[in-house]
C-alpha cells in the first residue's frame, strides 16, 4: 500500500510548525514517511510533550518525604502509612467533551481510571471538575446532560464511587467545556509499576481490547483551537466501554500480583506510539513492533492509523518471558485480547514492521527528548483597578442572588447521576467541601477535593492559583484530613498569545508558592492548551485536585450543625468584594482585584483546626460567598436555622482567604477561643444555629424556603 | 453458613456484599461465573449488583445464560436460598426465579441516594429480622429499577404477602412501589436496593444488618 507524500500542506495538517519539521529532516536526514510524520505529530503536539509548559512546570515543588513518585509517571504516588500508597491524578478531556459530550467525558474518566491502574492501584475515588458555558447558551444544557450521563455512565460501571467535584457556568466557556477528571487508587507502597523497560530482547505484549479506527489524531486535535469545523472532527473522539475497563483492570492487577510484569504502560493520547516511545525512552531501550500481530477491530488498517488510534481500553507491557504463559492465562480468563507485539532491542530504534516492510525507523529518544520546547514570550496581566462602590443591599437578598444561582446551588441533580458508594467505604460523599473514603479494611480515611476559582485567576494569576491551591488544603482541613499532596490540571487558551502565556506562567508561580507554603507538593498533572473559540479564550482555569489523610476515621469532622451550637469564625479579613460571587451573581459585575492570600495564615489557621478538631463539630472553609454563604450552607446540612450578628456586605460577603466557620457548643467554642488566643490565631463568635430562620444581621428569611430555592436550582434549570 | 457470592466479569458490588456477609458470621465462597458447580455445602447464593456483561443486551440478561447460573437454577429448585441485590435482582428476574422485570427509571437518569422502605413482611429468612410496617433506610444505584408486572402478577405477589419491600417515595416509577419481592417458596428475595451498603456506622446508617443477620441465622440453625 502505498502512503500519501509529504507535502507542506500535509505537514501543517498534522500540526508541525515549519520550524519542527525541518527539525526532523535535520534529525532523520531524509524526509520522513507518512506514518514516521504521524508518529512526530503524536509526539511532538502540545498535548503529549507539554512544549509550551515545560519550562515553567520545572519550577513546581514536587518533592516531600511523603512523596515515592512524583511527576512523569502515569500518576503520582504518595506514602500514606501502614505500607500503603495512593495513587492519584486529574486530566482533561476538555475538547473531545465538546465535540461529543458523553463520549468525551466518559472517555475522560477511564482514561484517568487507567492512569491509576497502571500503576498497579484499585481505584477506589473518582470526581470531576467541570466548566460550561451560560446557561443560556444554546448547547449549554446538552453539553451538562451529555457530560454528566458519560461520567456517570463510565464510572459507575467500571465501579469507583464519584464521590465529589466541581460545577460552573461562565460565558467563557460557551464554545469550550471543561471537564477535568480526578481519580485516587490505593496501592502497596512496594508494588508500584512504572513504565520504563528493561531487559533486552523481552516480550513487549498488547492487551485489552481492539484496535479500531476511533481517536485517530485525538492529542494533535486536542492541541488546537476551535473553529467552524467541530463536526467534521467528531471521528477524533474516542469510544469508552467501562465493562472492557474494568475487565483489564481486574486482569492487570491480577497480572501484576504474579510478579511477570517488568513495566507497563496505558494506550492513552496518542495510543500504541506514545506508550511504547514512552517505555523505551524511560528504559533506555529501543522498541521494535509488529504491527501485523496487534489484534484489530476491522480489516484493512493502515500503520499509520494503527500508530495513531486512540481506541480505549488499550494496555502495552514488557514482560519477564519465563511467565509469558501464566500472563496469557490471566487475560483469557478475563477474556481480553492478549498478543506479543513486539520486543524490546539494545539499540536506540523505534522500529515498526508490517507485511515485512519497515514503515517507521526512528531515532526512539529523539521522539521525546528532541521534542520541541519553547520559552514563549509572556506578558503579566495589568494590575487591576480597584472596586467601584457597591449600591445598599439587603443581605437576605444577597444570599437569596447566591443560593439560586446554578453556581452556588446545590449540586444534588449531578451527583445523585453518580453512584457515590459503591465499594462501600464512601463516609463522606458528595455535597461536602472535601469527600471521605475509608482505605478499605483500616480505620484510615482519605479526603479529595477539586478546586479553583477562574475568575481570581482571570484578574490575578498568580494570587488565583494561590487561592485555588488554598482552597483545597482548606477543604481537606475542614474534613479533618492533614493535606497531603497535589494535582494539577492546567487549563488555559491559545500560549502563542503573550497575554494568555502570562496566565500560565503567574498561575504556575503562584501554585509553586502556595505549595511549598502548605507542603502539599505536586504529583502529578495535566495542560490544557488552546482552550478557545474563534479566538474567544477561556478564563484561566488551574484545577487542583488534593488529597488528605485522617488517621483515624473518628478524627474526622463529619459532624452537623444543631441547635443551639455557636457559629465561630476563625481567620480575619476586611472584607474583599473584589471579584466576589455576590459581585458577579448579583450585579454582573467583574471588577476589583483577586483576595490576597497570606500563605502563613493559611498554614498557620489550617494546623489550628487540625489541632482542635476534637473542639469541633462541623466546619466548612469560607470561600465564595464568604460567611453567608458558608453559615447558610451548615444550616441547610444540619437543618437548623442561623442568626449572624453582621449585617454590612463586605462582612458577609466578603471573601477574604484562610477563614474557617465552626459549630460548635458552648464549652466547646469557649475552648477553641482559649486555644487561639495561645497561638495568635484570629477568632470570633459571629452567631448561633438556632430556630428556622436565616437572619443576616436584621434581615431574614424562612430557612425552608432559602433550602428549597438552593436545592431546586440546578434541575429547575438544566434538569 | 456458607454463601457463595457470584463474580460476573463486570460485577462491583460482590466484595461488598461478602464482607456484609462475613460480618454477619457467614463463610463465603466468591464463585467465578464460568464455574458450573457451586461449591459443595453451599447454603446461600448471592448475587451481586453491579453490571454483569457489563448491562449489554439488557440488564442481567446475558448472566442469566451464564455456567453458574444453571448451578444456581438447580440450587433454588433444590428449595436453596438466593439473594439477588440490584443487578443481582435483575438476573433473578431474567433467570424467571422471580417474576417482573426491572426497567429504565421513570426518570430516564441513573439514581444513587438514601431511600426510606418500608417492610412489607417479616415472614421469610431474609426479613425476619424487621418487623412489618417498619420503615428502614437503604441507598439505591441503579438505572434500571423500575418493577413492572403484569397486573395480576402484582395483585398475586401482593396477596400472597411476596412483596418485602415498598419504597416509601417512589424513585424509579416501580410498579406499585415495589422495592423487593419473594419467590413463592419465600427463599429467594430479589431486591434493588443495597443493604450491604448500610452495614457498618461509617456507611451513615446500619439497617441493613438485620437483613443479613437473620438470614445467617436461620441458615446456620437450619
Amino acid at each position: 500500500m502505498s502512503e500519501p507524500a509529504i507535502t507542506p500542506e500535509l505537514v501543517e495538517a498534522h500540526g508541525l510548525a515549519p520550524e519542527e519539521y525541518a527539525h526532523i529532516l535535520r534529525l532523520l536526514n531524509r524526509e520522513p514517511s507518512f506514518t514516521e510524520l504521524g508518529i512526530f505529530s503524536a509526539m511532538w503536539n502540545e498535548h503529549c510533550s507539554y512544549k509550551s509548559s515545560k519550562k515553567w512546570l520545572r519550577t513546581l515543588p514536587t518533592d516531600g518525604p511523603q512523596v515515592i513518585c512524583g511527576p512523569g509517571e502515569n500518576a503520582g504516588v504518595v506514602d500514606i502509612g501502614d505500607g500503603q500508597a495512593v495513587v492519584f491524578k486529574m486530566e482533561s478531556h476538555n475538547h473531545p467533551s465538546y465535540i461529543e459530550p458523553y463520549q468525551g467525558a466518559a472517555t475522560g474518566v477511564g482514561g484517568i481510571l487507567r492512569d491509576i491502574f497502571t500503576m498497579g492501584a484499585r481505584p477506589i475515588a473518582a470526581l470531576n471538575a467541570l466548566s460550561f458555558g451560560r446557561p443560556d447558551h444554546p448547547r449549554t444544557r446538552a453539553l451538562v446532560h451529555g457530560v454528566v450521563a458519560g461520567i456517570g455512565g463510565y464510572g459507575n460501571a467500571f465501579g469507583v464511587p464519584t464521590v465529589g467535584g466541581e460545577l460552573r457556568f461562565h460565558p467563557a466557556y460557551d464554545g469550550n467545556c471543561l471537564v477535568n477528571a480526578f481519580a485516587a487508587g490505593l496501592a502497596e507502597a512496594d508494588r508500584i509499576f512504572y513504565s520504563a523497560a528493561s531487559g533486552v530482547g523481552r516480550p513487549v505484549v498488547y492487551l485489552g481490547a481492539k484496535t479500531g479506527r476511533d481517536g485517530v489524531g485525538g492529542a494533535t486535535m486536542a492541541s488546537a483551537g476551535f473553529d467552524e469545523g467541530l463536526e467534521e472532527k467528531r471521528p477524533t473522539v474516542q469510544v469508552g466501554d467501562p465493562f472492557t475497563e474494568k475487565r483489564l483492570m481486574e486482569a492487570c492487577l491480577e497480572l501484576m500480583a504474579t510478579g511477570a510484569v517488568v513495566s507497563i504502560q496505558d494506550m492513552g493520547a496518542a495510543g500504541l506510539t506514545c506508550s511504547a516511545v514512552e517505555m523505551g525512552d524511560k528504559g533506555g531501550l529501543g522498541i521494535r513492533l509488529d504491527l501485523d500481530r496487534v489484534p484489530c477491530r476491522e480489516p484493512g488498517m493502515t500503520p499509520y492509523e494503527m500508530m495513531l488510534s486512540e481506541s480505549q481500553e488499550r494496555m502495552l507491557m514488557v514482560l519477564d518471558p519465563a511467565k509469558e504463559a501464566e500472563a496469557r492465562a490471566v487475560f483469557e480468563k478475563w477474556d481480553l485480547d492478549f498478543a506479543v507485539v513486539g520486543e524490546t532491542i539494545a539499540e536506540d530504534r523505534f522500529l515498526v514492521v508490517h507485511n515485512g516492510e519497515t514503515r517507521a525507523d526512528l531515532p526512539l529518544r529523539a521522539l521525546s527528548g528532541e521534542a520541541p520546547e519553547y520559552d514563549r514570550e509572556w506578558l503579566p496581566s495589568e494590575p487591576e483597578v480597584p472596586l467601584g462602590p457597591l449600591p445598599d443591599i439587603d443581605p437576605i437578598e444577597g444570599l437569596r442572588a447566591l443560593v439560586g444561582s446554578l453556581n452556588y446551588c446545590a449540586r444534588r441533580w449531578v451527583w445523585e447521576q453518580y453512584d457515590h458508594m459503591v465499594m462501600a467505604d464512601t463516609v463522606q460523599g458528595p455535597g461536602h467541601g472535601a469527600a471521605l473514603v475509608r482505605v478499605h479494611g483500616t480505620e484510615k480515611a482519605l479526603a479529595f477535593t477539586a478546586d479553583v476559582t477562574p475568575r481570581y485567576v482571570e484578574a490575578n494569576p498568580v494570587e488565583g492559583a494561590k487561592q485555588a491551591v488554598a482552597e483545597a488544603f482548606r477543604n481537606l482541613v475542614a474534613a479533618g484530613a492533614r493535606p497531603l499532596a497535589a494535582t494539577d490540571n492546567l487549563n488555559f487558551g491559545n500560549p502563542e498569545k503573550p497575554r494568555i502565556m502570562g496566565q500560565l506562567v503567574g498561575a504556575i508561580q503562584g501554585i509553586g508558592a502556595a505549595c511549598r507554603a502548605l507542603d502539599m507538593p505536586i504529583v502529578s498533572g495535566n495542560v490544557s492548551l488552546y482552550n478557545e473559540t474563534d479566538g474567544h479564550p477561556i478564563q484561566p482555569t488551574p484545577t487542583i485536585g488534593a488529597v488528605g489523610l485522617v488517621e483515624r476515621i473518628e478524627e474526622a469532622i463529619t459532624g452537623r450543625a444543631r441547635e443551639g451550637h455557636v457559629a465561630v469564625l476563625v481567620g480575619e479579613g476586611p472584607g474583599h468584594l473584589g471579584r466576589s460571587a455576590l459581585l458577579w451573581e448579583m450585579f454582573g459585575r467583574a471588577e476589583g482585584d483577586a483576595p490576597p492570600v497570606d500563605l502563613e495564615a493559611e498554614r498557620r489557621n489550617g494546623a489550628f483546626i487540625l489541632e482542635n478538631r476534637a473542639l469541633i463539630r462541623a466546619c466548612t472553609d469560607l470561600s465564595d460567598g464568604g460567611l453567608a454563604l458558608a453559615a447558610f450552607e451548615l444550616a441547610a446540612a444540619g437543618g437548623v436555622g442561623v442568626a449572624l450578628d453582621d449585617d454590612d456586605a463586605a462582612a458577609l460577603f466578603g471573601e477574604d482567604q484562610g477563614r474557617y466557620l465552626v459549630a460548635c457548643n458552648f464549652d466547646q467554642a469557649e475552648g477553641l477561643m482559649i486555644a487561639a488566643g495561645r497561638v495568635g490565631v484570629p477568632i470570633r463568635t459571629v452567631g448561633r444555629f438556632t430556630g428556622e430562620t436565616v437572619r443576616l444581621g436584621r434581615a431574614e428569611a424562612p430557612l425552608a424556603e432559602l433550602v428549597a430555592l438552593w436545592d431546586g436550582a440546578l434541575a429547575a434549570r438544566l434538569g | 453458613m456458607r454463601a457463595a457470592v457470584l463474580v460476573f466479569p463486570g460485577s462491583n458490588c460482590d466484595r461488598d456484599l461478602a464482607v456484609a456477609l462475613r460480618a454477619a458470621g457467614a463463610r463465603v465462597d466468591m464463585v467465578w461465573h464460568k464455574d458450573t458447580a457451586l461449591p459443595e455445602g453451599t447454603d446461600l447464593v448471592a448475587v451481586p449488583g453491579g453490571f454483569s456483561y457489563g448491562d449489554y443486551l439488557r440488564c442481567g440478561a446475558i448472566a442469566a445464560q451464564s455456567p453458574i447460573c444453571r448451578a444456581v437454577a438447580a440450587h433454588a429448585e433444590r428449595g436453596g436460598h438466593v439473594l439477588g441485590i440490584c443487578n443481582g435482582f435483575q438476573v433473578l428476574t431474567e433467570m424467571r426465579l422471580l417474576p417482573g422485570v426491572l426497567m429504565r427509571n421513570a426518570g430516564i437518569t441513573f439514581v444513587c441516594r438514601t431511600e426510606r422502605l418500608i417492610v412489607r413482611t417479616a415472614e421469610s429468612d431474609f426479613t425476619a429480622g424487621y418487623s412489618e410496617g417498619q420503615e428502614v433506610v437503604f441507598p439505591i444505584a441503579h438505572h434500571d429499577g423500575n418493577y413492572t408486572a403484569s397486573e395480576d402478577e402484582l395483585d398475586r405477589l401482593e396477596g400472597e404477602g411476596r412483596v418485602a419491600f415498598t419504597y416509601a417515595e417512589n424513585p424509579n416509577g416501580s410498579a406499585r412501589d415495589i422495592a423487593g419481592v419473594l419467590s413463592e417458596n419465600r427463599r429467594v428475595l430479589g431486591l434493588m436496593p443495597h443493604p450491604e451498603r448500610a452495614v457498618d456506622p461509617a456507611h451513615g446508617g446500619t439497617d441493613g444488618q438485620a437483613l443479613f443477620r437473620s438470614l445467617v441465622g436461620a441458615l446456620a440453625a437450619a
